[in-house]
């Protein structure tokens, strides 16, 4: 007698294509998924917890530790909640400073989002481009904060020094470079027949479910919404810059990827313009007056930034003690990852890597 | 502000919301009917956060809302006793909040009642206690 059943096939914890300590679960009908599992929690480490045992000062380093690939993005919006909780207006110089940094780190996080997803889908030509300008951005970091992913750059205030001589010629180089070499990635991943015959089609996500299930970012808009809150709710000084949101059409894998290789052209705008404005800057602080020891009122706030895996949220309740009463981390990997199962279910074993590559999740985001 | 105009109108159906400092409040009770009323008519499609805080004696289940693509925020809180910690969920008016409520209930201890799967996400399953509650005790760390 012949006897089908479902198999069971555990993917990770320990596996190069789950980008990190992810375990999926997932149930197969022969090649076919039927459903998925993800399991997280491998690199837990308690951060909210933590954060109550510390000052408000203390908790900017274990931001960096959520998304550690673009580590700015994570310190901006902790800092913004806290300021916004005690009010403090920082000087122009500061804001400048941030937003060239932190569009620095989306790049970079994209750069990891394309080139591995080459590497996921086979291409490995296709992964080591992007690390190419991956690594300079990170010698520019080293010039900034001395250190290459987590600079705990940003303060309550501010940011800890003024961009350092050196880095201005190394920018303008970079920026001078990078268009061509966007073009490149073009060239070997969004060109290639491969690529697009494994992403095209593959896990779509529609408009509707995308919103119902809180997707955000590149996930969100390579399924048509236009919804950055660069443009929608901006902080910062984001106002002032001129620059496009990229949408997709059809909401599959391709998408989603070439959403991001959009951003990095429009965050390299972002950058130029930002670079031009901040020259024209006299030179002066880069810390507002704050006292040593902060101490915000009494009161919570909830602030928002588009990070580079998508809305980054930190909820902030203050008893008017140096330490924070709770902090909260609205982790954008952690609810991306949701919609997983829905995406991937009739599409065969390997289509999973790319459905989830282009998800493009960070685990120590997702853990917290 | 967004919550006084939503809190002015929907006073004749819900008793017992109310504006505080910009948040909308409302009771556990009439939490789900006020959610579908914000997605529906308020036109608040997008659940962008749901969290909960441990007060002491009382828990708050604290939701953001925004409206997609406009980018408009409000915040709605509800309290929940601690001794019969339970919430309605409200996945069924933003599905998006599954994972949001296994979160809470992993670290928090909250329950939500009709959620369609609640169980522990990041902490282990035969993990004891709710970590975040501000009376769990830990070994090793700094003191609060």
């Amino acid at each position: 007698m012949l006897r089908t059943e479902e198999f069971t096939l555990n993917m990770g914890p320990q596996h190069p294509a789950t980008h990190g300590v992810l375990r999926l679960i997932l149930h197969l009908d022969g090649e076919t998924i039927v459903k998925v599992e993800p399991v997280v929690g491998y690199l837990h480490r308690g951060i909210e917890k933590l954060a109550e045992a510390r000052t408000y000062t203390q908790v900017i380093p274990y931001t960096d530790r959520l998304d550690y690939l673009a580590a700015m993005l994570n310190n901006l919006g902790y800092v913004q909640a806290v300021e916004k909780l005690m009010g403090i207006e920082i000087p122009e110089r500061a804001e400048y400073i941030r937003i060239i940094v932190s569009e620095m780190s989306r790049i970079a996080s994209h750069c990891i989002a394309v080139g591995t997803y080459a590497l996921d889908l086979g291409g490995f030509t296709g992964f080591m481009y992007p690390f190419r300008e991956r690594e300079k951005l990170m010698d520019m970091f080293e010039m900034i904060s001395g250190s290459r992913m987590t600079h705990s750059y940003m303060r309550i205030g501010g940011v800890a020094a003024d961009l350092p001589e050196e880095f201005y010629p190394a920018i303008k180089k970079f920026l001078k470079e990078f268009p061509s070499c966007v073009d490149e990635y073009d060239g070997l991943i969004t060109g290639n027949e491969i690529f697009q015959a494994r992403t095209k089609g593959v896990g779509v996500l529609s408009q509707e479910k995308a919103v119902q299930y809180s997707i955000s970012g590149p996930t969100l808009r390579g399924s048509g919404v236009n919804y950055d809150l660069r443009k929608a709710r901006p902080y910062g000084i984001y106002d002032r810059f001129d620059f496009e949101v990229p949408v997709g059409e059809k909401g599959d894998c391709f998408d989603r990827y070439y959403c991001r290789i959009q951003e990095m052209r429009q965050s390299h705008r972002i950058i130029e313009q930002a670079l031009e404005q901040l020259e024209e800057l006299p030179g002066g602080p880069v810390m507002a007056k704050v006292p040593k020891v902060l101490k915000p009122p009494k009161g919570e706030v909830y602030h928002e930034i588009e990070g580079a895996k998508g809305i980054l949220g930190y909820y902030v309740v203050s008893d008017g003690t140096t330490k924070p009463y709770r902090v909260h981390i609205r982790r954008p990997s952690f609810i991306n990852l949701d919609l997983l199962d829905e995406m991937c279910r009739g599409w065969k074993i390997a289509d999973v890597v790319a459905i989830l590559g282009s998800i493009d999740i960070v685990l120590g985001e997702v853990d917290c | 502000m967004e919550s006084n105009k939503v809190a002015e109108q929907l006073q004749e159906y819900f008793q017992s919301i109310g504006n505080n400092r910009k948040v909308l409040t409302v009771s556990p009770d009439e939490l789900i009917p006020l959610m579908y009323r914000l997605r529906d008519e308020y036109e608040f499609n997008y659940l962008t956060d749901e969290t909960a805080v441990d007060y002491g004696d009382y828990f708050e289940v604290i939701y953001n809302l925004s409206r997609v693509p406009q980018g408009d925020i409000l915040m709605v809180k509800t309290k929940v006793d601690k001794e019969k910690a339970e919430v309605p969920s409200v996945f069924e008016v933003w599905p998006g909040a599954i994972w949001f409520e296994r979160e809470i209930f992993d670290l928090l201890g909250i329950k939500f009642t009709n959620h369609p799967d609640l169980r522990r996400i990041l902490l282990d399953d035969s993990f004891e206690g709710h970590p975040l509650r501000k009376d769990f005790q830990w070994v090793g760390g700094r003191e609060v």
